[in-house]
């Protein structure tokens, strides 16, 4: 047990680190909107703003060897595993030194090497698959949880019921997050389901279910914590509903124009990012000129590793030829 | 040699693959302590335990899934899937997650998962349980296809694929797993794109794979006491696929007849005659003749179902036809 991090008298460094995570977050997402309209990126790009709280608290939950599987909206969910930022934006430059060489974009990075096994631009797909590295855990006889992302629209696909089930008869360490931010696109969760508290979903199969507030990166964090807990004991899987809202549409080019704006300016004023500054602020008496500093490092971070990325080069199609060849 | 059966065969590859590298575990609908429907399975929960032989509900996009997943992961799962039709619920992770993968990641991911489905027509199954779809899979880059004919094949195919690491389709034939052959004990790996000649012939090339190859040989033999000698190629792998063992026989014969028990349209079997025609157009002495099913779901009745897949005659006449031999002259013979 990580003995500095206890529930009610949280480190500085602790606290320090969810703050740098979901602001890490906060500041890719917003400039990289930015290099996006330059028409530096191409494709999709689905923010993650408004929504670090739970990528943030859950990835503190962790411990190196254990896996996460992610989203199309995936970006928050791979800095707050740990990424290099600098090979993130190489990846959507399409450079040749981003995690997948330019070959995958937003919607597919993933380190293996460390755990991520990916982003999808299949809704729902990431369910069966971290059932499945859940899975290779335990036949390895490993104590290695796995969490996958999913979504309030990715609960009403079939693989959902499928694979938290497999999960559920085999006593999976698996952790199964939906991010409910109430829309599929343009699509509110209430038209999508009659039950809109996702989380009675897991307790219909006899998973321990949860409901928890998304924009509370602590709160996040406690829950996901225990549930990481449960698996260990070998009590898992369990589900965690973290209710949230996005800031903006969809995707960059999407104006949100459906979203309710009371709605939003509720979930505006309890911004994530918000809370684990307070929390920083107010814990462990950290001041102003403190949070000026942290913030000013990571925004340097950032504009260095759009300096890396852009003068990184692409594979070339010569290179890309060989690669074919194994196919 | 020893002769055992096609499924003893897969068994044995299962069985020596579980022994030698603990990362090896199989799931599937009652293939735990009922051993599977064909029995390929059996005795394998005994000797391996519930941890790496685990039964699945019926969740066929769930349990590819996780399989899939479980392969990212650095695991080598074989999921059995009781029928190829049943695998279409599964089609997302096949195609859009494990063929995927390894270019998504720019190289670094791999997906050493293995499925194993049979297919084909013949059981009086009918239209949702007799279907040979390769074509699907062979139609979709980043994944293997592999349909072993014999039992020695099986074994060594199936071995092979539990230790590389790209996703499998491993296709059986419901009628193949009851057929006996010479199999290696032991150790005896067949590599992916190594076709076999499973029968010599200076005449015309024949080419078939999976439940085909048996009925072409069948269909050589009848062909040689007219004396005409066939020689049977079967790939056994169409992804990869062994041209050159294919395009030296057609440099040898100039003719060539090729046999899938799959629908014509959109086959392998059309795939394969444009590679010849464009690699060994001058080889040629005769259009390539391609006996194929009929376009059509496999009906029930026993006489339809016959005249929905190649049979022996139809090969024959085939072949006849690449030898420019006119049904009179035979006739007449
Ligand atoms: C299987 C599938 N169907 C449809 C889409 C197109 N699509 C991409 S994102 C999206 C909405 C997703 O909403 P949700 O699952 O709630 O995730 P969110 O975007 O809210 O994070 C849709 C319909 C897709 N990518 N995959
Ligand atoms: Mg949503």
């Amino acid at each position: 047990m990580d003995e500095a991090v206890k529930r009610n008298a949280p480190s500085r460094e602790f606290l320090e680190k969810i703050f740098r995570t979901a602001y890490r977050i906060r500041v890719f997402e917003t400039e990289g909107i930015k290099l996006y309209r330059q028409g530096l990126i191409r494709g999709y790009f689905h923010p993650y703003l408004g929504q670090e709280g739970i990528a943030t608290g859950v990835c503190a939950a962790l411990r190196e060897g254990d896996y996460i599987a992610s989203t199309h909206r995936g970006h928050g969910h791979c800095i707050a595993w740990g990424a290099d930022v600098k090979r993130m934006v190489a990846e959507l430059l399409q450079k040749e030194t981003g995690y997948c060489r330019g070959y995958g974009g937003s919607m597919h990075i993933a380190d293996i090497g460390k755990g991520n096994l990916g982003a999808n631009g299949i809704v729902g797909a990431g369910t069966p698959l971290g059932v499945g590295a859940a899975l290779a855990a335990q036949i390895r006889g490993s104590d290695a949880v796995t969490v996958t992302f999913t979504t309030d629209g990715a609960s009403n696909n079939g693989t959902f019921l499928e694979s938290l089930n497999l999960a559920a008869i085999w006593n999976l360490n698996f952790i199964l997050v939906i991010e409910n931010n109430q829309y599929a696109v343009s699509t509110p969760i209430e038209e999508a389901t009659r039950d809109a508290d996702l989380y009675k979903r897991g307790l219909s199969i006899g998973v321990e279910s949860h409901q928890v507030d998304g924009n509370d990166p602590l709160a996040v964090y406690h829950l996901t914590r225990e549930a990481v807990e449960t698996c260990r004991a070998g009590k898992g899987p369990v589900l965690i509903e973290a209710k949230t809202f996005r800031h903006m549409g969809h995707h960059v080019n999407d104006p949100g124009k459906y979203m309710p704006e009371e709605r939003l300016a509720y979930y505006k004023a309890r911004d994530p990012i918000d809370r684990a500054r307070a929390a920083l602020v107010e814990m462990s008496g950290v001041d102003k000129a403190d949070i000026d500093a942290i913030e000013a490092e990571i925004a340097a971070e950032f504009a260095e590793a759009v300096d890396f990325a852009k003068e990184s080069r692409e594979v070339t199609a010569a290179e890309f030829r060989q690669f074919v060849a194994a196919y | 040699m020893r002769e055992i059966m096609y499924r003893e065969a897969l068994r044995e590859a299962i069985d020596e693959e579980m022994q030698r590298n603990s990362d090896v575990f199989i799931i599937g609908e009652g293939i735990a302590e009922r051993g599977g429907s064909y029995k390929v399975t059996e005795g394998l929960l005994a000797k391996y335990g519930a941890r790496r032989v685990r039964d699945t509900p019926i969740a066929e996009a769930g349990m590819i899934g996780v399989g899939v997943g479980a392969a990212i992961a650095g695991a080598r799962p074989i999921v059995e899937i009781l029928y190829v039709d049943f695998a279409m619920l599964g089609m997302d992770m096949i195609v859009n997650q494990a063929a995927k993968f390894r270019l998504m990641t720019g190289g670094d991911g791999r997906v050493p998962f293995v499925m194993r489905t049979q297919g084909g027509a013949g059981g009086g199954v009918a239209a949702q349980h007799s279907q040979s779809l390769e074509a699907l899979f062979y139609h979709i880059p980043g994944l293997k296809v592999v349909m072993p004919s014999a039992p020695a094949d099986a074994k060594g195919l199936l071995k092979y694929a539990l230790r590389q690491d790209d996703p499998v389709m491993f296709l059986e034939h419901k009628h193949l797993y009851m057929t006996k052959g010479p199999v290696p004990e032991g150790e005896h790996i067949v590599e992916f794109g190594k076709a076999d000649i499973k029968r010599p012939g200076r005449d015309v090339t024949i080419i078939a794979w999976s439940n085909m190859v048996p009925r072409a040989l069948e269909a050589a033999a009848a062909l040689a006491e007219e004396g005409i000698e066939a020689e049977v190629v079967d790939p056994r792998t169409l992804v990869p696929l062994d041209t050159e063992t294919i395009l030296a026989s057609v440099a040898r014969t100039n003719r060539v007849v090729i046999v899938q028990e799959a629908v014509r349209r959109g086959g392998v079997a059309s795939d394969i005659a444009s590679i010849i025609q464009e690699e060994a157009f001058y080889e040629l002495d005769a259009p390539i003749e391609i006996v194929a099913g009929l376009n059509i779901p496999i009906p029930f009745n026993l006489e339809l179902e016959k005249a929905s897949v190649p049979q022996k005659d139809d090969v024959i006449r085939a072949a006849r036809r690449a030898l420019h031999i006119q049904p009179t002259a035979i006739a007449a013979k």
